[in-house]
């Protein structure tokens, strides 16, 4: 911490040790003034307008233009996106952490890169893979069709694009925390006898667990608030495949307002829930990665 | 259980970390695997465990041929340098896992096992500390557990890498002590991997030198200092001086000048002597190694005196008692009692 051994407010000249990090008190303010007027500014006031406007009419409209049917479909449809995307990715993000992480194989570099992907490609484009992959005028596309599959707009394709956009989450989280743990505890547990599930079971999990979780509900946001990829794939279908941005920008594009705020504040609450879990978890965790760093 | 390696080769990638070692360790025996780093003391360990698999060569339990069996399977116990204790289970939780997690048919009941959980933290000195994590104990308690949990499963052999290593000096002598202790009262084949030589030469009933992937000797304590085989050992093992010397007649020169030794029998040519600062008397005059004072340092009851010995500018250092030795001295001339050839 940057504290001032003598202070300097009386007069100037008293200012006789200073540590050496810490900087003049106007530097001091004006810094975290910056910051905090910053993030109020591009942060703080837009959610701030989301939840006004969506409450401008009272709640009694609020909750009315919720029940709408094509709204309700709208946030069935994004929790069941996310019910079956976020457990995939579970236990892919789990397979591809303990690999790279335990593991010494050909190709590792390029399969930690090919996991990151779907972070630096543009959403859109993730969304569009699939219309090549699947669409009227690919091999995949006519074949399925012909057996009564569809996977573009329809449920199917937005599970996929939201698998590919929310992929990296869960790895990304577990495989440095993997590394920094090796192997091991691993060790220890085959060598008093455990099978490979019960080393997974009783000590590889548990060690992951707080990551495992973090990880998780970044996923879980990102798979409900994704708009990019979904939009692509789902054709906007109304109460078929339209999941919850999709609705606030159909909303919002016929100028019901108090609608798409409604909704949209849904999902801001969503952002705040898991902003708030995550710094729980974070204190809980950082303890937690404390206690194995002394370990 | 008596373990005897045979002719393993160990290479990892084209590495070779292990040569063509063989190794018998008796039944009870205390063994110390002593080396540099790099020399292949874990390597050796890790294959006994089976948690790595030789390229080469054989390890038998017993007369049972244990290479192709699993580590689970070996029913060994091991202990990890950082002890690799679960952070998420208590030490009871800890010290029970092997057992708890058998299957059914071999698991003793919760009772039983509880009870030798007790049994083993009474052993090791840590009763009362049953529900503290391992994050909630000292470096020696966490060392004292992880032997308490492989001791738990009654291994065949009892495997120890680099087991006081992370500890601060006062507790490691302690705690070697104490495992010998455990040891001779528990009789578990036990091997252990150190890069420590007091603590090789205190504790293992022998002692295996190692370097580069092979074994140099293997011997009692007493073996290893008094009679080292290779220069290697002699010059890892306690402290030593080398002298390029001259054979002629039976009688050794270094230079022009006699040393004082004589070796009847030995082919003349050249060679190392070596011999331990201890190992010397003084003399006075010729026929004899001489040499002006460097430097001396007094190191608890002995005298440490390095002396320049002219011609090649080489120095040797040896040892006195504190009253054999006047500060006045500006040239000593000894010769070595006790020492030994190697031929370049």
């Amino acid at each position: 911490m940057a504290h001032e051994a003598v202070s300097n407010t009386g007069s100037g000249n008293t200012e006789l040790v200073r540590v050496a990090t810490s900087e003049s008190r106007l530097a001091r303010y004006g810094l975290i003034g910056l910051a905090l007027g910053f993030v109020a500014l591009f942060l703080v006031l837009p959610l701030a307008a989301v939840f006004t406007e969506a409450m401008r009419n009272g709640p009694g409209e609020f909750l009315t233009v919720l029940s709408d049917p094509e709204t309700f479909a709208a946030i069935r449809l994004t929790l069941l996106v996310a019910g079956i995307a976020v457990p995939l990715n579970l236990v892919f993000g789990i397979a591809a952490a303990w690999a790279i992480a335990k593991f010494e194989f050909r190709g590792k570099a390029f399969l930690t890169t090919l996991i990151d992907l779907p972070f630096s490609v543009s959403p859109v484009i993730s969304g569009l893979v699939f219309v090549l992959l699947f669409g009227s005028h690919s091999l995949a596309g006519p074949f399925l069709q012909s057996h009564g599959i569809q996977i573009l707009f329809a449920v199917p394709g937005i599970v996929l694009a939201t698998v590919f956009v929310t992929f990296p989450f869960v790895a990304r989280e577990l495989i440095p925390l993997m590394q920094e743990q090796g192997t091991s505890d691993e060790e220890a547990a085959l060598s008093l006898g455990a099978s490979g599930w019960q080393t997974f079971w009783y000590v590889t999990l548990p060690n992951i667990k707080w990551g495992l979780l973090y990880g998780v509900l970044l996923c879980n946001a990102r798979a409900m608030g994704e708009f990019g990829a979904v939009s692509v794939v789902s054709g906007h279908i109304r109460g078929l495949t339209n999941t919850m941005p999709l609705q606030v920008e159909i909303l919002y594009n016929e100028y019901n307002f108090v609608a798409a705020f409604a909704v949209a504040t849904l999902l801001a609450l969503l952002a705040l829930v898991t902003l708030v879990l995550k710094s729980l978890l974070e204190m809980k965790y950082s303890e937690q990665i404390a206690a194995s760093r002394r370990h | 259980m008596e373990v005897r390696v045979q002719n393993i080769r160990k290479e990892f990638g084209r590495f070779p970390a292990l040569n063509d070692v063989s190794l018998d360790i008796r039944s009870g025996e205390l063994i110390a695997l002593l080396g540099p780093s790099g020399s292949g003391k874990t390597t050796l360990l890790r294959l006994i465990a089976g948690l790595e698999s030789p390229t080469e060569g054989t390890v038998f339990f017993g007369d049972e041929d244990a290479s192709r069996k699993t580590v689970q399977q070996r029913n060994i116990g091991f202990v990890f340098q950082h002890y690799a204790l679960f952070r998420h289970m208590t030490v009871l939780d800890n010290v029970s896992f092997g057992l708890t997690i058998r299957p059914a048919d071999r698991r003793p009941s919760n009772a039983e096992i509880r009870r030798r959980a007790g049994e083993l933290l009474d052993l090791v000195q840590l009763s009362g500390l049953e529900k503290r994590y391992p994050a909630q104990l000292s470096g020696g308690q966490r060392q004292r557990v992880a032997l308490a949990r492989a001791m738990a499963v009654e291994p065949n052999v009892l495997l120890l890498d680099e087991p006081f290593g992370a500890l601060d000096a006062q507790v490691r002598k302690e705690l070697r002590r104490w495992l010998r202790e455990i040891h001779d009262r528990t009789g578990h084949t036990t091997v252990f991997v150190t890069h420590d030589q007091d603590e090789a030469l205190e504790l293992a009933d022998r002692v295996v030198v190692m370097s580069k992937g092979k074994i140099e000797q293997i011997g009692t304590p007493d073996e290893i200092y008094d009679t080292p085989n290779s220069p290697f050992v002699f010059g890892f093992i306690g402290q030593s001086n080398m002298l390029p010397v001259r054979i002629e007649n039976g009688q050794l020169l270094m230079g022009d000048q006699p040393v004082g030794v004589s070796a009847p029998g030995e082919a003349d040519g050249a060679a190392h002597l070596y011999f331990r600062p201890h190992d010397i008397e003084l003399l006075d005059g010729e026929g004899s190694i001489s040499g002006t004072v460097v430097v001396t340092r007094r190191v608890a009851g002995t005298r440490h005196v390095e002396l320049d010995i002219g011609a090649t500018g080489t120095k040797v250092e040896i040892e006195l008692p504190p009253e054999k030795f006047t500060s006045d001295r500006a040239r000593i001339a000894f010769r070595p009692t006790r020492w030994k050839l190697f031929r370049t």
